[in-house]
């Protein structure tokens, strides 16, 4: 524990890397930084870069190339939360947007959603008095 | 009784129908193992986040992230997870009684109610209701992406921070085995406190570069991997629920069949006896 930090790189959509290190290399937003164990915590956000991994007890150096993220340091822990999706500011609020248009356009556009969900009402319907039927029949028979 | 041809054809084509169900069912029973890794998958994730978040709450920052802050609540923002295709058993419908229930709880209490929808079985559903809808997507396929969800959470976000909602929600079904899915709704603003008896002392971090930008980061980050855990285990639940339905549906078919072929069977050996006897009568009768 002592001359050791815990990293774990992890995405949205799963886990990268778990384990030991001597010594941790990030591509912070400010430069690229070295982690040692017993950082003082600190949280900052990652370029595209790779995040380079000095395993315990020596071994090869690991390298994951990451898309961006975010970086938290606690004296005993190092997490990295790669980003899955390009993001940038302007984008996010692009599609913000979209999303909101969507709700709107699935609201006004009655005629094609709607025929689905009457044909869908009636394939329901249809269902039920199979069942019912299927329920006088058994019935009739106890 | 009916006649033999016509039991005949029933029989055919509700045999059809099973193979269909029973294709169904294998079907889903594939992809909900996909799904079910998937969901695994994006746990550590979202557990890592939280983490992340629970330690920020604990540091002393001078900077106080509104995402953090308990208010007043005026308004409220839902965010409801649904599937987007139907033939699933009961599993939208306990999300949307669910979410019926806790509108009606908030409008008892003069809030306001906002929507944000995913899932086009959700937006059918809420179109009737006279509900703002703020966002939504449908269509994110078998493998949802992260950059699909990014525009629906970043609208009610600025919902959020405009003070138009005090409180975000999540409603979606919570995956606890293949026979059983629950609908479950979680706050996901203001973030929840996690008690980290690890660091007690006064700390704060070191932020680079800055603290409120930074937490922007974290916090958007922190609720786009909750809704996206969501969606994942949503799908999850909505492969096992399709499996499990199609399954009873292909035992139903299975009994009616046999049914109708003992329906069948009579009505043959009637319209054969009747045959027989017309014959003896003729000759008797000769």
């Amino acid at each position: 524990m002592a001359n050791t930090i815990h990293v774990d790189i992890v995405s949205a959509e799963g886990e990268i890397h778990s384990g030991d290190a001597e010594m941790v290399f990030v591509p912070a937003s400010q430069g690229e930084i070295g982690i040692a164990p017993r950082h003082a915590p600190l949280l900052t956000t990652l370029k595209p870069g790779e995040v380079r991994v000095k395993p315990a007890g020596g071994g090869e150096e690991l390298w994951f190339w990451i898309g961006g993220g975010a970086l938290e340091i606690q004296p005993h822990l190092v997490t990295v939360l790669a980003d899955t999706a390009a993001r940038a500011r302007d984008l996010d609020e692009a599609a913000a947007l979209a999303a909101k248009q969507r709700a709107e356009e699935a609201l006004r556009d009655r005629t094609g959603a709607m025929e689905v969900a009457e044909a869908q009402a009636e394939l329901a319907r249809a269902a039920a008095q199979l069942k019912a039927i299927e329920k006088i029949r058994k019935l009739k028979r106890g | 009784m009916p006649g033999a041809k016509e039991i005949r054809t029933k029989i055919s084509s509700i045999k059809s129908t099973q193979k269909i169900t029973k294709a169904m069912e294998m079907v889903a029973a594939s992809k909900m193992r996909r799904a079910q890794d998937r969901m695994r998958a994006a746990r550590p994730y979202a557990e890592k986040i939280r983490k992340v978040i629970g330690h920020i709450r604990q540091a002393n920052p001078d900077y106080r992230h509104p995402f953090l802050v308990e208010r007043e609540v005026k308004s409220v923002g839902i965010i409801v997870v649904s599937s987007d295709r139907g033939l699933c058993g009961s599993l939208n419908v306990n999300v949307f009684k669910q979410t019926l229930a806790s509108v009606r709880g908030w409008q008892q209490k003069g809030v306001e109610v906002h929507l944000c929808l995913i899932g086009s079985k959700s937006m059918q559903f809420f179109r009737r209701l006279k509900l703002p809808v703020e966002a939504s997507v449908a269509h994110l396929g078998d493998k949802p992406h992260v950059a699909d969800l990014i525009g629906t959470v970043q609208a009610m976000l600025t919902l959020y921070r405009e003070g138009k909602i005090d409180r975000l929600s999540l409603v979606s079904s919570e995956f606890i085995n293949t026979m059983s899915q629950k609908p479950e709704e979680r706050v996901v603003l203001p973030a929840e406190t996690v008690d980290a008896s690890e660091l007690q002392e006064r700390w704060d971090y070191i932020y680079e570069p800055s603290a409120a930008d930074l937490l922007d980061g974290y916090m958007m980050r922190y609720v786009e991997s909750q809704v996206y855990q969501a969606v994942v285990e949503n799908l999850a639940c909505e492969m096992a629920a399709r499996m499990v339905a199609m399954k009873s549906a292909t035992d139903n078919a299975g009994k009616l069949i046999d049914e109708l072929q003992l329906i069948y069977n009579k009505a043959r050996q009637a319209a054969i006896t009747k045959e027989i006897s017309e014959i003896v009568g003729g000759a008797a009768a000769v």
